[in-house]
């Protein structure tokens, strides 16, 4: 067993980092305070192949793998939590299920512009009573006497919403009876494009962090969609949807991993230089030791993130890892930026200090694409079974 | 088109200078970046690149591990690699230095080359005009801007930056360009372009395969240059603090310091 990343993995992370630091950092601050989406970085990520890391190279993809696409998102999410994010809803939630269930002429038509970064994309499951329970979706699509698909309802929080250029959604598209003879939904998955006629954006969401992420709600009024973009088989949209959250919840592990190592290399430069009582604040006995926990759960997350990213590169099914890797790394995330703010003092109350941000930025790594108790039921049921 | 980027691998100065006992640098226990300039060169050349269509093979001398600047170039772009490094080549001035590259370029097709000024670790600027005058070609040093290259009439125009204006130059090619580190900002690498270019073979040259270079000419032996005594940046003093002074008092006190010192 060898935890030394190669030469390619070292120089990944050399370019993500550079990138971040030179791209990504100058902006973090401004973003958040004004809610402004950073169109010009994604500008950017696009030209230097940032948004379609893990896609193959025959569908305009770098060819790289999951833990390269990971070290991008933990970089960013170091300098920017919004940014990580934009990344991570876009390849983790849109190019990663038409890669694994589209059709041939899906790929070529929204995968490989998706890659290139020509086009963003997002994801939308979630809507006002469907959130950890996802038989609550009332977003409705009937086949219409041409074959194609009319849909109707809505979807919310939904990231990259009115930015992205191209939408997996998830409609109920009938009913099954299951095991114990209850009637259940049944679900089919689409892809939607910007502009299709009676697709709309209602409320951009204003929050408490990754607050120039544009968040949106979805609102469908008899959108005509071609069954040619149906993805998946008919019906077989909660099983898409549930394999797409685990590759986004590495994803989005990554993002609370890089929240984490962020916040700790800022606090561990301002305990080195802030001084109290005649000696710098990393000279306490109490501020080096919470700095020894804080630097040792982050390399634990650390180590779930990337075992995961592994585990997406070799393995069919990697639910658990996922999980694990997400909960340990947004709980981290959480207690390291809250500790983060504490031994930055009053300064880091203040709205200039990186880490009253990365707070804020950290809470929604505990929440979306399943809350830390979804994702400890997603762990004690593979344990269970 | 078929254009050369001679590349340096040069200390990272963020991680301090170390320096052998005979006074060359250390280079071996030094975190290394792609000289500044030389990245601009190698930008300027993909442009070419990417605008007209070239080939574009970069060349560096320098220990086993120089590899890495070679691969980096590759990532952003290059084509092709090639590490010239020998035991015998080790110490080399800037007339070594040049023999060393022209000899590795003449088993190589261009139509142009391009050198960074000058290296952050030397700071000499000789190594471009040299290599132009061993291959016999012209040069055009301080490029401030390629204004075109002519695939025709084979002509490359630049401008080149001369005290407090600027000069356009229009050359035959082939011809070697020197660039100043704003000629262009350089571009990232990609992640696929990384993985690629660790996959790819560099070419690694040595002495045997330098063409038409005399030994005399080679390694610290053939270097006319003598290091005296090299030494890392010398600190400055604490300097004088005076806090008694009025604003007029301490204006004509500066002055009269400034005076003192010849200064005004």
């Amino acid at each position: 067993m060898d935890f030394q990343l190669d030469k390619k993995h070292e120089m990944a992370r050399q370019l993500f980092r550079d990138f971040a630091e030179k791209e990504v950092k100058p902006l973090a601050q401004e973003i958040d305070e004004t809610e402004r989406f950073p169109r010009e970085t994604v500008d950017k990520l696009a030209r230097y192949g940032f948004l379609g890391i893990s896609v193959p190279k025959e569908y305009g993809g770098q060819g790289c793998d999951p833990l390269t696409y990971v070290m991008c998102v933990e970089e960013m999410a170091k300098e920017c939590g919004t940014t990580s994010v934009i990344i991570s809803a876009h390849s983790s939630l849109c190019c990663d299920p038409i890669l694994m269930f589209g059709t041939e002429e899906q790929k070529q038509k929204y995968l490989v512009p998706l890659a290139k970064g020509e086009k963003l994309g997002a994801f939308g499951l979630t809507e006002p009573g469907a959130g950890t329970d996802a038989q609550g979706v009332q977003t409705k699509a009937v086949k219409n006497e041409n074959g194609d698909w009319v849909i109707n309802g809505s979807k919310i929080f939904i990231t990259n919403g009115k930015e992205a250029d191209i939408y997996v959604i998830f409609a109920q598209t009938g009913l099954k009876l299951d095991k114990r003879g209850r009637s259940q939904k049944v679900f089919t998955a689409f892809i939607l494009e910007k502009g299709m006629p009676g697709f709309t954006f209602g409320t951009k969401e204003n929050k408490m962090g990754i607050r120039a992420s544009a968040t949106y709600e979805l609102v469908f009024s008899d959108v005509v969609v071609p069954d040619a973009n149906r993805l998946g088989a008919e019906g077989k949209g909660f099983p898409i949807a549930m394999h797409t959250l685990d590759g986004g919840r590495i994803g989005i592990a990554a993002q609370a991993l890089g929240l984490a190592e962020g916040a700790l290399d800022k606090t561990l430069a301002y305990i080195k230089e802030r001084k109290q009582f005649g000696r710098s604040i990393g000279a306490f006995q109490n501020t080096a030791f919470q700095i020894a926990d804080m630097a040792t759960k982050v390399k634990a997350a650390q180590l779930l993130v990337y075992r995961a990213a592994m585990a997406k590169e070799t393995q069919d099914r990697y639910s658990e890892e996922a999980a694990m890797a997400k909960l340990c790394a947004a709980e981290v995330a959480m207690e390291v930026t809250t500790k983060a703010v504490q031994l930055h003092g009053g300064y880091g109350y203040m709205r200039e200090y990186d880490v009253e941000r990365m707070m804020r930025d950290a809470k929604i790594t505990e929440i979306y694409e399943g809350t830390s108790e979804v994702q400890r039921m997603v762990i004690s049921g593979g344990l269970l079974k | 088109m078929k254009i050369v980027v001679c590349v340096k691998q040069v200390p990272d100065t963020k991680g301090g200078v170390k320096f052998k006992p005979d006074g060359t640098l250390d280079r071996g226990a030094m975190l290394t970046i792609m000289n500044p300039d030389d990245k601009a060169g190698l930008e300027a050349a993909l442009q070419l690149k990417d605008k007209y269509g070239a080939e574009v093979t970069v060349v560096t001398m320098g220990l086993p591990k120089a590899d890495a600047v070679l691969r980096e170039a590759m990532a952003m772009g290059a084509d092709k690699g090639v590490l010239v490094t020998d035991r015998v080549l080790g110490g080399a001035d800037t007339w070594a230095t040049s023999q060393t590259v022209a000899g590795a370029i003449r088993n190589l097709e261009y139509d142009l080359i391009f050198t960074g000024r000058q290296a952050i670790d030397g700071d000499t600027a000789q190594v471009g005009p040299q290599i132009a005058e061993h291959l016999g070609i012209p040069t055009i040093a301080y490029a401030q801007k390629i204004v075109e290259v002519d695939e025709e009439q084979r002509t490359i125009t630049v401008e080149r930056q001369f005290d407090d204006r600027y000069m356009t130059l229009k050359a035959k090619m082939p011809c070697l360009v020197t660039a100043l580190g704003d000629l262009c900002e350089p571009r990232y690498m990609t992640p696929g372009g990384i993985f690629d270019a660790l996959d790819k073979e560099v070419t690694v040259w040595g002495r045997t395969d330098l063409k038409d270079v005399e030994d005399s000419n080679l390694g610290l032996k053939g270097s006319p240059t003598q290091i005296a005594k090299a030494s890392d940046k010398v600190r400055k003093g604490a300097g004088e603090k005076k806090s008694d002074l009025g604003p007029a008092e301490a204006v004509d006190y500066i002055v009269e310091k400034l005076q003192e010192k010849h200064i005004i």
